[in-house]
């Protein structure tokens, strides 16, 4: 399809990222503020063919897109916190049987039913330890309505490729404020599909790594004998409780996403060359940061964002990079301080400043410009 | 233009939020500018507290997205009124529906006021309530020149094809109910 023009919704823009990345299957139950997500794709995917289906909750729609993704197709959901809840037992399955998936969330108000309609970001650390056990998971941080299409399309060339589940996590006011989206032409966009086996069904591991760690991927009822459980299993993907299988299955799914933490992480460094303070956002909060920073420039005091469109795996390294380079980082979250902790341990003796805000309205640029102005006199 | 902000707000079931996207729609793919629409409204339905927001620039890429000091705001309802109306940036414009919403207490300074019978005409001259909205655009576009009107027309006709011609006359009723109020505000 050539180059579209829309004005519209983040979710909106979402929904078409997942189209154009070759999504196929939705399986869902509408949540605000990710109902229009859903609205979208049961009217956009009977056109190209795919498949909307509305469970009775969030258990059954997250365990039919690990059995849509087992099948071959590339499938996803999308909610917001309550339902994330509910699907966390699933997304260690997902993790542990190294199943391709996207899962949307739009952040709300929580904890609980919270505030429906209300925007926050308090589910940061429930994408990355909500389940039990150890392991990793991939999580983006959408800005505006492009990024919520353009990461949406990478939310899934990287499920594909690492075989992991993938998180996009916005916060309610990137999901449902409008802008123009640019959806490119089919041909203009990079697609990443899973890695298939190569030797005869015979002959085939499931569970075998290549060098890269991550095992080709069967389809079901392609020929390939292909047992996936939650269990701890062996190359075969048979149950194991010995600690030798243990220690190289959890190694591995931890290992395949860290080893690659800089191809992974994407960043926007905005005025940070020669800032003294850096303040560190994602989502709604980084563009008041860049709105602060401009009027901190204005009146020549030297700031600057590191906006992360990429929190987990979290990008340790940058920020050691930019404890060094300023002397004051400050973490600007529209919750109670989440991502503050890991960069706090990542920073070294650079003094961190906390900004919380748990409510539906962001840090607004007056308040970041203020506390710019603290921490530079300090 | 740089950064302006235009903030409308009433009740559920006003077409606030719908005033706001159809304003963000022409002046983002008509008027060709950087634009950021967003809305607050409650879990009702209908009746409860709706907000519809637009920011534009002819230069810029918008960052921070809400309104914080609005070039423009059209009341609605007087509790909408009552909440913002002390937001205003000063020297900026106020339109209010003259039925719904009274002019009380102290506005910013330099406000200027403009008056439209929006539902009223709605009801009586183009015969249905649901078009008030789309007065309101027509006086505002008249009032403000912000958007640009073959652009709202376009607007108009591509989301509503089967009422394209009702809600043309109620853009061009409140198109002149905007004229009215900037001669008699002069």
């Amino acid at each position: 399809m050539p180059e579209r023009v829309m004005f519209t919704m983040g979710d909106v823009a979402c929904a078409e990222g997942a189209l154009s990345a070759g999504c196929r299957y939705f399986g869902g139950y509408p949540i605000t503020p990710a109902t229009e997500i859903a609205e979208w794709m049961a009217i956009r995917m009977p056109q190209v063919g795919g498949a909307y289906v509305q469970y009775e909750d969030e258990i059954a729609s997250i365990t039919s897109v690990i059995g849509a993704s087992w099948a071959g197709t590339k499938a996803m959901t999308a909610t917001s916190g309550p339902g994330v809840s509910l699907m966390m037992e699933a997304i260690g399955l997902a993790v542990m049987t190294e199943t391709p998936l996207v899962l949307v969330n739009i952040m709300r108000g929580g904890p609980s039913t919270g505030q429906p309609t209300r925007g926050q970001q308090g589910d940061v650390m429930q994408a990355k330890w909500g389940s039990h056990g150890d392991y990793q998971i991939i999580a983006l941080t959408p800005a505006s309505v492009q990024e919520m299409f353009d990461q949406t399309v990478r939310a899934f060339n990287l499920a594909e490729q690492y075989r992991v589940p993938v998180f996009v996590l916005a916060d309610e006011t990137v999901g449902h404020m409008r802008e123009k989206l640019v959806i490119p032409d089919e041909k203009d966009l990079e697609i990443v599909d899973r890695k298939r086996p190569t030797v005869p069904p015979e002959e085939y591991l499931p569970f075998k790594p290549d060098e890269d760690l991550v095992p080709p991927m069967a389809t079901f009822g392609s020929g390939y004998q292909f047992y996936a459980t939650g269990l701890t299993h062996d190359w075969r993907g048979y149950p194991s409780d010995k600690d030798d299988v243990q220690m190289e299955l959890i190694t591995r799914l931890n290992e395949k996403i860290l080893r690659n933490v800089d191809k992974i992480v994407e960043m926007e460094r905005f005025q940070l060359d020669d800032a003294d303070v850096a303040i560190i956002a994602y989502g709604t909060p980084s563009r008041s940061a860049k709105r602060a920073i401009r009027e901190a420039r204005r009146q020549g005091l030297k700031a600057g964002l590191l906006r992360l469109k990429t929190i987990w795996p979290f990008p340790e390294r940058a920020i050691m990079d930019l404890a060094s380079e300023v002397r004051h980082i400050v973490v600007a979250e529209q919750n109670m301080g989440q991502l503050y902790h890991m960069v706090r341990a990542s920073a070294g003796t650079t003094p961190v400043h906390m900004m919380r805000k748990p409510v539906g309205t962001p840090q607004l640029p007056q308040e970041i410009l203020q506390k710019i102005r603290e921490v530079v006199t300090q | 233009m740089t950064r302006y902000e235009i903030r409308i707000a009433g009740f559920g079931g006003q077409g606030i939020v719908t005033m706001a996207v159809i304003l963000g729609e022409t002046a983002a793919l008509y008027d060709g500018k950087f634009v950021v629409q967003t809305q607050s409204y409650g879990p009702e339905a209908r009746g409860g507290a709706s907000k519809g927001e637009v920011v534009m620039d002819d230069e810029e890429e918008i960052d921070y997205p809400k309104v914080q000091e609005p070039d423009v705001f059209i009341a609605m309802s007087r509790a909408a009124y009552l909440s913002y109306k002390d937001g205003l940036k000063e020297n900026g414009v106020l339109i209010v529906d003259e039925d719904l919403v009274e002019i009380e207490g102290d506005l910013p300074r330099g406000v200027r006021v403009y008056k439209i019978p929006a539902t009223r005409i709605a009801d009586k001259e183009v015969g249905t309530k649901q078009a008030t909205n789309v007065v309101m655009l027509g006086a505002f576009s008249v009032i403000t020149k912000a958007v640009s009107i073959e652009g709202l027309k376009d607007r108009i006709v591509q989301r509503w094809p089967r009422f394209a011609e009702t809600n043309l006359k109620a853009l061009e009723l409140g198109m002149k109910a905007g004229e009215r109020a900037l001669t008699q505000a002069s």
